[in-house]
């Protein structure tokens, strides 16, 4: 029950912020509401008992990720962009479809949800946490994309290397 | 070697681990032993040794299965799958990453952007297209896919004091990082549906639910939009003449060619593995995605000025036609799809590079226009251009022929009699605007007398994509041999 109502209040928290977040004019504020959803993510992700997850979530979303947005937005001088049209003119049609897909995509799911199989969610009883569950899978099974994952990661940075540097 | 690393692995792994082994040596090597400019070209002898070793490592594999007749070597539990198709795709990808390698120095260097960089990240793509090709498990199909998709959006963007290619690159990455949401959205629903990521087990969970099932459904249709988008077919086309005209010319070929024929691996692994048992609900929409591709890409094709952007388009209705043989499905289908990827990226590559000939110091030569009296000034690029329009166009005796008449035999053996009339009604139209291009080389009056931008590298790709595109058409047995071996069983 207690579990039910909170995770209603996050799902609330992601949904409000993320609209929120597109429709605001100032980009601090924008940037504020992302905290917000995400901050609801991570609740979500403590619900589950995944605390490693949810710590993450917060440390390098909230505390990297978005600090590191709020100091460009600082620095690049906004006030030009804050006065332009928010919307493009179409935004009504827009909404229309989106709304028509996402009505589509809550009937189906709602439709077929008894299928979903989740496996349970790991509590410490059981393997000793979530967080040494994650690293055994993850450098057991899942070996092979976790090191793809490292090349992706040299690519974005030669990328933004090459992309912002002026002489390479 | 452990039991998560087995020797297996290593041995499934060679190819990729060579990739991004070289790649990662281009990019120290560029400042430590060739910090000159004018030396940056010997990083292309380093990139051809390193696709030497990644050959040599498919090699071994292929021999390995031949020498025990297996029809596929599994890795890291089911998450690598070595076999025919696989094998065909990468060596497609190494053949393709060498002659885009080879043509680019003199390019790059009269735009300005000859950085060490480019050849770390073709390397690097290519190790991405490894995995999109022989991964079957969905996490490392997925970062293949992403790993692939980043190293093109930097490449796009490489000649970064142009704002055509910056832009190009900006609405590329834009619209990719959307595309490749919605395809693991469906990938999560997959997930959800069967507890695994991997392909053999989603497909049993698939097969296992009534057919038309909502959910299936849901699934299908948000990875289909994904694939769709990085295959370029209509509706999701918009992004790919706008990045193919504004990226570097050589990476447009890449783009057009590697990264194409990588994404139709990808949507084969998929559509033909877990998504097999759903083949009713997903053939209407592929229909769709592919009568609108042949028609979109025609149809704009015949209005275009620019050659990139044309080529672009036609790209796109070859799209469609790949898809029409992955509609008809049977074993001429499948190997008729592997025979055209093959032959489409040789006869595009083709095109490509003489538009990269065409790049000197003090004219774009994109254009109709700057083709004109082609004939006169450089009969040979001219005479190899006709070849490749011809082979684009599928007329006898060149390899596009070969490819047309695989898919149009394909749908009339399933008996997709309409199908086949619409696909050849457009091959009519495609005449029309490929045939633009030849008579303004040959029938108008030359304008420009600046010599062409021509290297021995540009002179031996052109050769090799020459010769296979009219090879494989008039003497295809042991190429279709190559294709038939590379079904997925």
């Amino acid at each position: 029950m207690v579990s039910a109502i909170l995770f209603y209040l996050f799902a609330l928290m992601i949904l409000g912020g993320a609209v929120l977040m597109v429709t605001r004019r100032n980009a601090v504020h924008a940037a504020l509401w992302l905290v917000v959803t995400l901050l609801g993510v991570a609740g979500v992700f403590l619900l589950r008992s995944a605390e490693f997850l949810f710590v993450v979530q917060i440390m390098l979303y909230i505390g990297g990720v978005v600090l590191l947005i709020l100091f460009v937005i600082m620095l690049v001088n906004l006030d030009a962009e804050a006065r332009q049209p928010r919307f493009h003119r179409q935004w009504l049609l827009a909404l229309a479809c989106a709304v028509v897909v996402g009505a589509e995509i809550v009937y189906v799911l709602l439709s077929g949800l008894e299928a979903f199989r989740l496996a349970p969610a790991v509590t410490a009883v059981q393997t000793g946490g979530s967080t040494e569950r994650l690293a055994d899978v993850l450098f057991s099974e899942y070996l092979l994309p976790f090191e793809i994952a490292s090349i992706l990661l040299l690519v974005a940075i030669v990328g933004s290397v090459v992309m912002a540097k002026k002489r390479i | 070697m452990s039991q998560y690393y087995t020797s297996t692995d290593h041995f499934v792994l060679i190819p990729a681990l060579m990739l991004a082994l070289f790649g990662c040596a281009v990019l120290l090597f560029d400042f430590l032993i060739f910090p000159h400019p004018k030396q940056r070209k010997w990083l292309i002898v380093f990139l051809i040794i390193g696709e030497i070793f990644t050959g040599a490592g498919l090699w071994r594999q292929q021999s390995f299965l031949s020498s025990y007749g297996l029809n596929e070597l599994t890795a890291f539990n089911g998450t690598l799958t070595i076999d025919g198709f696989a094998l065909f795709f990468n060596w497609l990808f190494v053949l393709l990453s060498v002659l885009v390698a080879i043509v680019s120095y003199r390019y790059l260097e009269i735009e300005n952007e000859h950085h060490g960089e480019y050849y770390g990240l073709i390397l690097l793509a290519q190790c991405g297209m490894f995995f999109m090709a022989t991964g079957t498990d969905l996490i490392t199909l997925f970062l293949g896919l992403e790993l692939t998709a980043l190293s093109f959006y930097v490449m796009v963007g490489f000649l970064r004091t142009q704002k055509r290619s910056n832009e190009a690159a900006m609405k590329y990455l834009l619209l990719g990082a959307f595309s490749s949401g919605l395809l693991v959205y469906g990938f999560s629903l997959f997930y959800g549906l069967s507890g695994s990521t991997k392909i053999v087990d989603v497909a049993d969970a698939l097969a296992a639910r009534e057919p038309g099932d909502p959910l299936v459904v849901l699934a299908m249709a948000a990875v289909a939009v994904g694939v769709l988008f990085k295959v370029s077919a209509a509706p999701f086309h918009m992004w790919a003449p706008d990045a193919y005209e504004g990226a570097p010319t050589t990476i447009t070929a890449f783009l057009a060619t590697g990264s194409k024929a990588a994404s139709f691996a990808f949507l084969m692994r998929i559509f033909l593995g877990p998504l097999e048992s759903a083949r009713p609900t997903w053939e209407p929409l592929l229909i769709g995605a592919a009568v609108l591709s042949l028609f979109i890409g025609n149809i704009a094709a015949v209005t275009q000025t620019n050659v990139k952007r044309l080529l672009a388009y036609s790209s796109i209705s070859h799209a469609g036609y790949i898809l029409l043989g992955l509609i008809a499905g049977n074993e001429t289908g499948l190997i008729g799809v592997a025979v055209y990827v093959a032959v489409y990226a040789f006869m595009t590559l083709g095109a490509f590079l003489v538009l990269v000939a065409l790049r000197r110091r003090d004219l774009i030569g994109e254009d109709i226009e700057d083709l004109a009296g082609l004939m006169e000034s450089s009969p040979g690029y001219a005479v190899l251009m006709l070849i490749f329009m011809l082979s684009l166009a599928g007329i006898p005796p060149t390899a596009g022929f070969i490819g047309k008449y695989y898919i149009l035999l394909a749908l009339i053996q399933t008996g997709h009699y309409t199908l086949a009339v619409i696909a050849a009604v457009f091959v009519a139209v495609a005449i029309y605007y490929y045939f633009r291009i030849v008579r303004a080389m040959f029938v108008s009056e030359r304008k420009e007398t600046a010599p062409l931008a021509s290297t021995f590298g540009i002179k031996v790709a052109l050769a090799v994509s020459g010769v296979l595109t009219l090879g494989i058409g008039i003497y295809p047995d042991p190429f279709l041999r190559m294709a038939g071996f590379s079904l997925i069983r």
